[in-house]
């Protein structure tokens, strides 16, 4: 028998004054795994999001998060995620440290200092730590925006397009701590435009498409959904990403030295 | 709704203080208006008016100055209200496992302190100009517990504009109209030497009774019937504004 999924998500609708945004979602994310949710702008994803984390009541449907029903146990579904937006929801008045350590405090903790100063140290912010926020740059802020997700350990993640908006360097850096949580046994829903975030980081990748999920597999399940591959001999040209990353890869600032 | 609502609200207090430390500014410029109408109105106007009162003008004005500086500052608290809900860090919070109404409560509490210093600032200003009161402690008690009640009726007033405001100028703009109350009302004239249908008004709207009360307090006067009406407008108002702001931050989560 397969472990209960970590998410489920059951016959979800959703309408915007008779405008209809998901039309029948039917999801499963099983616990410890990252699924990577693909879909063009205005699709739904960040509907779907905002009913998963409680902020959103679902027209029909249901959703479980962790076990807990969204509408019927909501604080203990907020018990159990975490949810990163789309924008990094960061306080920029606050020091990036004064940042988790409120979050901390929220979430009712032991001793938040110490909780702080490692995840300034794990995402490389030690330094920057005594700065506000405002200072910072995107990718610094999104750094901090998952630290601030991870203060807990809630065993559910949800990502909200969380490389939007970043340069190349930052978004490596923001797939380098998706993974590493996954490693831990966190379960990550993410949401994305780009596919290849989709490749590089998910165990099952969604489409959401007009409302509804139309696939829902592995990359080769996916793959496989397409006639088989022909061989073409193509000159490789190297993408601009790579000649990007080439030239100013390797000596990117440390994230002490970006502002 | 659970067990965390006091801590959460401390430490979202905390937050929003810190705002406040981090640009003192706010708490000069909400008093900054107040100090130039008492300046404009006792060393320009004030020789003109007949209140018919003891004591020098200034002691006449100064509760009425007191209450525009609590309009002008709980604007504030909308802004910073409206921000929060901008930048995504509200949502944040109420994803969170916290007392959800604790959000609302760290910046009701923050508009308290923040309008009490300023509230000190102006007052600090008046005594420079003369302003004399033999009043004991008991009397200034009562002075703070009415200004405190009209702080807390008229911040949550601003939590309604704050959460239904759609930008951040809206969110700032409803306090105009509360700033002109005090000119309807005994606070700058006595509303006796004023025609028929304005002094109905001034003599039935909130303004006046809070005024008087406050007058009476420091010019050791019996509070008579005034001390009743002030008090049952800043509760009823109190009460009104925040089960209104409550039913539309349930709204707006739903």
């Amino acid at each position: 028998m397969p472990p209960t999924p970590a998410i489920q998500i059951d016959g979800i609708t959703k309408s915007y004054g008779g405008n209809p945004v998901l039309r029948g979602v039917d999801l499963d994310v099983a616990p410890g795994t990252i699924l990577a949710l693909l879909g063009s702008n205005g699709a739904g994803k960040t509907t779907l999001v905002r009913i998963l984390s409680t902020l959103l009541r679902a027209d029909t449907g249901t959703a479980a998060v962790h076990g807990f029903d969204v509408t019927g146990e909501p604080a203990r579904v907020r018990e159990a995620i975490s949810l990163t937006g789309q924008f990094a929801a960061v306080d920029e008045i606050l020091t990036g440290r004064e940042n988790l350590v409120l979050v901390a405090r929220l979430r009712h903790l032991e001793d938040p200092g110490q909780i702080a100063d490692e995840l300034l140290a794990r995402f490389s912010l030690t330094d920057a730590g005594r700065r506000r926020v405002a200072t910072y740059s995107g990718g610094m802020r999104r750094r901090l925006d998952i630290a601030m997700s991870l203060i807990g350990d809630p065993p559910v993640i949800l990502l909200d397009e969380p490389t939007t908006g970043l340069d190349p360097q930052a978004r490596l850096e923001v797939w380098d701590a998706v993974r590493e949580l996954a490693q831990g046994g966190t379960t990550v829903l993410l949401t994305t435009q780009y596919l290849e975030e989709a490749e590089q980081l998910a165990d099952r990748i969604a489409i959401l498409h007009r409302g509804r999920i139309v696939v829902n597999g592995t990359l080769a399940e996916l793959k496989a959904l397409l006639p088989p591959a022909k061989i073409e001999y193509v000159e490789k040209q190297p993408s601009l990403e790579e000649v990007f990353l080439a030239l100013v890869g390797d000596d990117a600032a440390p994230a002490h030295e970006q502002a | 709704m659970n067990n965390h609502l006091v801590t959460d609200t401390v430490t979202l207090t905390g937050r929003s203080l810190r705002h406040v430390l981090r640009s003192p500014d706010t708490i000069v410029t909400t008093a900054v208006t107040p100090v130039v109408m008492l300046l404009l109105f006792v060393y320009v106007f004030g020789s003109a008016i007949e209140t018919g009162q003891d004591g020098g003008y200034v002691n006449y004005l100064l509760p009425g100055i007191l209450l525009i500086t609590v309009a002008s500052g709980v604007a504030y608290t909308s802004y910073r209200l409206f921000l929060d809900q901008q930048s995504g860090i509200f949502e944040r919070f109420q994803s969170m496992p916290i007392a959800r109404s604790a959000t609302l409560w760290g910046h009701v509490l923050t508009s308290l302190v923040a309008n009490l210093l300023s509230l000190v600032l102006v007052v600090l200003v008046a005594l420079a100009m003369g302003f004399r009161s033999g009043a004991g402690v008991l009397a200034w008690l009562g002075v703070a517990g009415v200004l405190v009640l009209f702080t807390l009726a008229l911040t949550w007033l601003a939590v309604i504009a704050g959460l239904a405001a759609r930008s951040a100028d809206g969110a700032g703009g409803f306090a105009y109209p509360l700033l002109f109350l005090p000119f309807l009302s005994s606070a700058f004239v006595p509303t006796a030497g004023m025609p028929g249908p304005v002094r109905a008004f001034a003599e039935h709207q909130p303004v006046t009774p809070v005024v008087d009360t406050l007058r009476n307090l420091y010019a050791e006067q019996p509070l008579g019937h005034d001390g009743w009406l002030a008090a049952a407008w800043c509760i009823g108002l109190l009460t009104a504004s925040y089960g209104l702001a409550m039913t539309v931050y349930r709204r707006k989560l739903a």
